[in-house]
């Protein structure tokens, strides 16, 4: 089965996002979970392949017609708040594909 | 570790300034004096947060400015800026900032490292903490040094 996959989006993808990606993986470190993350930018993003997008507030605006869920961070940086918004949709997606 | 990539020239500490243009140029303009980028990046990065909105604003406090590799950087680096007084960058959930970290890469990649040392050491909140009270350079860089 192909892993599930994360995208992280920022406005050029080489910054913010590689902040987020990093809080993120950390996260599913510890949450013992196997799915794909990578960074991509606000022009890119929208149209790429992906399952579930993390994005900031200000650039949710370019998800909204896309199909796949979304979960907006505040604090690219924080452990909590990814794994309390990010985490349950996540494994929402991982038990749906078994 | 961060002290491979962050000197004691890179860093302000408690600057004044009016708003979060010139806080983002004073960031830049360390990067120009330790010949990092071009003068022409620091306008771009300016002019990123004018155009994108202020998603650089990553977490409460704390601004990552940059722009692209293309638009003058000369090798990759970072420098750290901390204010005196806040300010507003137009961030609805992160306002005011304190924190600024402004930083070049050279192309989409060699410059990762360096941002995930950055990202774990401010994943810990005690460490955003004392940079932002830091008033002296050796307290930063020995904070680094123990990361």
């Amino acid at each position: 089965m192909r892993r599930l996959k994360v995208m992280i989006v920022c406005g050029f993808g080489v910054g913010s996002s590689v902040a987020l990606r990093f809080t993120l993986d950390a996260v599913l470190k510890e949450e013992k979970i196997d799915v794909e993350t990578f960074c991509s930018d606000s022009f890119v993003g929208p149209g790429e392949d992906y399952d579930i997008v993390f994005v900031s507030k200000e650039l949710e605006y370019l998800f909204v017609k896309n199909r796949q869920p979304r979960v907006v961070i505040r604090n690219f940086i924080s452990k909590d708040e990814v794994r309390e918004k990010g985490i349950e949709p996540i494994r929402k997606l991982i038990e749906e594909r078994k | 570790m961060l002290k491979d990539y962050i000197t004691p020239d890179l860093i302000a500490l408690q600057i004044q300034v009016a708003d979060w243009r010139q806080a983002v140029r004073a960031g830049g303009e360390l990067l120009v004096k330790a010949g990092i980028c071009e003068v022409r990046y620091v306008d771009a990065m300016v002019k990123a947060v004018e155009e994108m909105g202020p998603y650089m604003v990553l977490a409460p406090g704390l601004a990552l400015a940059h722009a692209r590799p293309e638009d003058g950087v000369k090798k990759i680096g970072m420098s750290i800026i901390t204010l005196s007084t806040p300010v507003e960058f137009g961030s609805e959930s992160n306002d005011p900032v304190k924190l600024v970290i402004s930083f070049g890469g050279v192309d989409n990649k060699s410059h990762i490292g360096m941002l995930q040392e950055l990202a774990m050491f401010l994943i810990e909140p005690a460490n955003q903490l004392l940079l932002e009270k830091a008033n002296s350079i050796e307290e930063v860089m020995s904070a680094f040094e123990k990361s």
